[in-house]
């Protein structure tokens, strides 16, 4: 077990990354090895990662599983890896959404298959790696060295409008990110020359650095979160990824986004924070509120849940800012909670799609007539989106409305009306596509999922339940960190120590 | 024998030349490939002396005249490494277009010569020397396909401004040598040392020096060439002109600036800050505009330009290494880019539209990657080598000072990452046009797929790779 601690996070990062060049390299000539070879790699990496889980000590807010290797001595950066209470479970959501992406490509990728796999299991390493990583410039090559299969994903496997949406997102991205290679290199410098993230942590920073350095690491995260107003990208991305790509985009990038905030900004310029939540709150509340009635008038299914991620990583970026406890752990539930709900639903529209080719909500109507057991598992995953009691998506939202209460009446009364657009978009489209009698004779002809479809249904729908019954374990390993983040000696980012 | 030690590989690459020039005369139809072999043994066995000099203590040998340190080591290998790679590249495609002659690999040979005394130089006259026979050399590659009008057009353009050029870093050298009574490169610096801080004469000589040297880079205002020569020239003489020419004059901006100037090097700073921001801007700005494939890997030269100033700029040691590295870095990355170009052409036809990258990715699956990693690599996108060769300059500007300079330059990669993405886009996302099959020599299959893939490879030794430069640069000021 010793060893293991040393080099599970590595194994991690490296397996399934190796998995995917190795079906680059070899699945044009051996087809047949793709999928049992994909499916190895996903399932190996899960099984890597789960004892993790079990070794953690969650009394500590201290880095754990912690490697170190220099890697280029001239500008000390290092390969410095280590998990936190708050990056562990964003580990292993990685990595099981991996396992279910890998499931979930079913016979409608037909192109380019071994290309398809060999993205998802080089993407689902730098996740990993960008979780784990304890130092800055490894943190940045993990982050954007998602950018080029993600780019290939889109721009390969999408709709009609798949080029202009993916240019679209790298541009985007790459300019947030190149901004935040330089405040890293500031950084760098005022903490005599070295990356190591903890190390920034200590540094007395003036008011101006600390703003600059903010915004900078703002757009970089606003526009992967993706907050309001960079957040265009993200529809178009959306719909025109396959099925898998949209899984992974909204189930873990979105939540890099998030965890840079409570990684970087938060603790490296916690003066700054402070100054601008107020901006934070204002854009986290309009995406919250204006993002959830832009749903409302969606007719393509995977726009409207693109449009409701954008919805709930608001409330993300709200319980992060609002700097009490109970918000903190709200946003860090909703992450993980939003990583499940959201990728369920994509599946469930992959489900449909797959069977009629469209994502137009007008196309569908009574499919609960045909598909019994697939509108039986769309209705709990419609209910978590919303917000339903005894689902994961409940209990986030409650506990950052819950925060923002404490924190001004106002902020919770908007916050709130989540409950009810976000009720509103989801259920609508449920009834439109669900219920009602069958008028289009393409739905007539609809099967019931199949096993593996409802294989992987069922393990997201057990998540969900799961998390919303019985959040205590994850918050339970949260709780030393959290609270690190908070009232670390020296800084106060909250008030009181409840 | 112990003086002329440290310039035994040019000497060997001389003579190599002047026996292929003899040999041509003798037994050019008995054995064809006769020519090419000879050339890559000479430039490998280069490569091998100049390494086995490495661990010798520096110094300036045949009365001044040159100087045998790690830096030109380093640089002499590394010009001697991408001229057979250059060769190997090209060895079909001449062949084809009926320059399979003993005058290109001479003229070949004569300009790593050149490139060889340029980056060991250490007197003016040696330098200007070196430099004038990589010129000429290369004037005449252009011009190579005598019947070609672009060619010769090409040629006669980098003539008539290459004069123009050499002739203001002259009358820069000759200011200096007024204003410290010295042409040798050490005494030079000592000299300035003495003068007072803002010496009209010297500073008016570092502005031509300066101008002559922007030219040779191609940096921006001094760039007009660039495009020109690229487009116009053959691709095998674009791809030897566009890689270790550079890393060349790259070097000379070491020995003259940094070793010889480093007196001014207030002046200079503030002066290479304007080029390398119009370098950037215009480089990266004007290469979206670019329908011709070479014109635009032109323009994005001048924008590589810019971020190697970057590097040089910061007027600190370690930033003269993050310079070199990343100097090195681009003429590998180059030699790709145009490698594959080579790849798609074949006799009659040059790949020299966007539009001949189409489809790429369904014609040629493997060699749509390498061009892949090669564009991302040249956007300086992660775990690519040509991020960290950015990350190495920018980190430079930002230790000197020059932050905003640094901001300028991530925001003009990004929007240099557009048209490296147009190219990706157009390889992998769209559907082909033209569905004929590459045929080319297994070489430069070979090398092109090793050259592509170092792009990722080498990410991990970084570290290794940055710590050679740093140990080149050692011993300048």
């Amino acid at each position: 077990m010793d060893v293991y601690r040393h080099i599970a996070l590595s194994i991690a990062i490296w397996l399934p990354i190796a998995f995917g060049l190795v079906i680059l390299v070899g699945g044009r000539r051996y087809p047949g090895l793709v999928r049992p070879l994909a499916a190895i790699g996903a399932g190996l990496t899960f099984l890597v990662t789960v004892p993790l889980w079990q070794l953690f000590h969650a009394g500590s807010f201290a880095m754990q599983f912690q490697e170190h290797i220099p890697w280029i001595p001239a500008f000390h950066i290092n390969y410095a890896l280590g998990v936190d209470g708050i990056s562990l479970p964003l580990v292993l959501l990685t990595s099981v959404v991996g396992v279910i992406v890998v499931m979930a490509a079913g016979p409608a990728v037909k192109e380019r298959v071994p290309e398809y796999f060999a993205s998802f299991l080089i993407m689902e390493g730098l996740m990993i790696g960008v979780f784990s990583a304890l130092d800055a410039m490894l943190f940045y090559v993990f982050w954007e060295a998602m950018l080029i299969p993600m780019f290939l994903i889109i721009g390969i496997w999408g709709g009609p409008n798949r080029v202009y949406a993916t240019i679209k997102f790298f541009l985007y991205t790459f300019l947030g990110s190149v901004l935040m290679l330089v405040a890293l290199l500031y950084l760098y410098f005022r903490a005599g020359e070295t990356f190591n993230i903890v190390s920034f942590y200590h540094l007395p920073l003036a008011a101006t650095p600390q703003i600059l350095i903010f915004l900078a690491f703002l757009i970089a995260f606003a526009v992967k979160i993706p907050m309001w107003p960079v957040h265009t990208w993200l529809p178009d991305a959306h719909v025109e990824a396959p099925t898998g790509g949209s899984v992974v985009l909204a189930a873990i990038m979105l939540k890099m986004g998030a965890y840079g905030f409570v990684r970087f900004s938060l603790p490296i310029v916690p003066l700054a924070s402070h100054e601008l939540a107020g901006l934070m709150i204002t854009l986290s509340l309009i995406a919250v509120v204006y993002i959830g009635l832009v749903a409302l008038v969606q007719d393509d299914m995977k726009k409207l849940i693109a449009y409701s991620s954008i919805a709930h990583m608001g409330f993300v970026t709200l319980g992060i800012f609002l700097f009490s406890r109970i918000a903190m752990d709200g946003a860090l539930v909703q992450m993980i909670s939003h990583g499940f709900v959201s990728a369920a639903l994509f599946l469930c529209v992959g489900v449909m799609y797959d069977r009629l080719h469209s994502r137009a909500i007008h196309d569908y109507g009574g499919v609960v007539n045909r598909m019994p057991i697939f509108a039986a598992f769309m209705m709990l995953f419609a209910m978590a989106n919303s917000g339903l009691p005894g689902t994961s998506g409940f209990v986030g939202e409650f506990l950052v409305i819950l925060g923002a209460f404490k924190a001004d009446f106002w902020y919770a009364v908007l916050a709130a009306t989540t409950l009810i657009s976000g009720a509103a978009y989801t259920l609508w489209m449920y009834k439109r596509v669900i219920f009602g009698p069958i008028t289009k004779p393409a739905v007539a002809s609809l099967t019931d999922v199949t096993g593996r479809e409802l294989s992987f249904l069922a393990v997201l729908g057990a998540a969900v339940l799961v998390l919303g019954l019985w959040p205590a374990p994850l918050l339970h390993v949260m709780t030393a960190s959290v609270h690190h983040l908070l009232w670390r000696p020296g800084v106060r980012l909250a008030g009181a120590n409840p | 024998m112990m003086h002329i030690r440290p310039v035994l590989p040019e000497i060997v690459v001389f003579s190599m030349a002047c026996v292929i020039l003899l040999a041509d005369l003798f037994w050019k139809r008995r054995f064809k490939g006769l020519m090419y072999g000879l050339t890559q043994a000479t430039l490998i066995a280069a490569a091998i002396i100049a390494y086995s000099l490495r661990n010798e203590a520096p110094r300036v040998v045949l009365h001044g005249m040159v100087i045998g340190d790690r830096l030109s080591i380093v640089l002499q290998i590394a010009i001697f490494m991408l001229t057979a790679i250059v060769l190997a590249y090209s060895r079909t495609y001449i062949a084809e277009r009926g320059v399979f002659r003993s005058e290109y690999f001479v003229l070949a040979l004569t300009g790593v010569v050149g490139m060889c005394v340029m980056v060991s130089a250490a007197h003016f006259l040696s330098l200007y020397l070196g430099l004038e026979l990589l010129s000429l050399s290369l004037y005449a590659l252009i011009a190579l396909q005598r019947d070609s009008i672009a060619a010769t057009e090409a040629a006669m353009k980098y003539f008539v401004l290459g004069a123009l050029s050499s002739g203001l870093l002259l009358y820069g050298l000759s200011m200096l040598y007024g204003a410290t009574g010295s042409l040798s490169i050490s005494r030079v610096a000592t000299a300035l040392a003495a003068l007072p801080r803002h010496d009209m004469v010297a500073t008016l000589g570092l502005v031509f020096v300066l101008s002559g040297l922007a030219f040779k880079l191609g940096a921006v205002p001094f760039h007009m060439w660039v495009p020109d020569v690229y487009e116009g020239a053959p691709t095998a003489v674009t791809l030897y002109v566009g890689a270790a020419p550079k890393v060349a004059a790259f070097a000379l901006f070491l020995r003259l600036l940094v070793e010889g100037l480093h007196g001014l090097s207030g002046a200079w700073q503030e002066m290479l800050v304007l080029l390398a921001f119009l370098s950037m801007a215009i480089g990266n700005v004007v290469a979206i505009a670019q329908t011709n494939l070479k014109r635009m890997l032109a323009y994005s030269a001048i924008a590589h330009m810019g971020f190697l100033l970057l590097g040089l700029l910061s007027a600190r040691t370690s930033g003269y290494a993050d310079a070199l590295f990343y100097a090195l870095v681009y003429a590998f990355m180059t030699l790709g880019a145009f490698g594959v170009i080579i790849l798609l052409s074949r006799k009659g036809f040059e790949a020299e539209r966007l539009e001949d990258l189409r489809g790429l990715y369904q014609r040629s699956p493997w060699y749509a990657w390498v061009m892949l990693l090669i564009m991302f690599s040249m956007a300086g996108v992660p775990p690519t080598i040509g991020f960290y060769a950015k990350f190495a300059v920018i980190q430079a500007a930002v230790s000197a000072g020059f932050y905003g300079l640094a901001v300028a330059a991530v925001l003009f990669s990004v929007i240099g990452a557009f048209y490296y993405l147009r190219i990706v886009k157009l390889m992998f996302f769209d559907a082909p046009v033209d569905s004929s099959p590459l045929r080319q020599g297994r070489d430069l299959r070979w090398i092109l797929s090793a050259n592509g893939i170092a792009m990722v490879l080498a990410a991990p030794w970084a570290g290794t790779l940055i710590a050679i430069c740093r140990a080149a640069v050692r011993g300048l000021p």
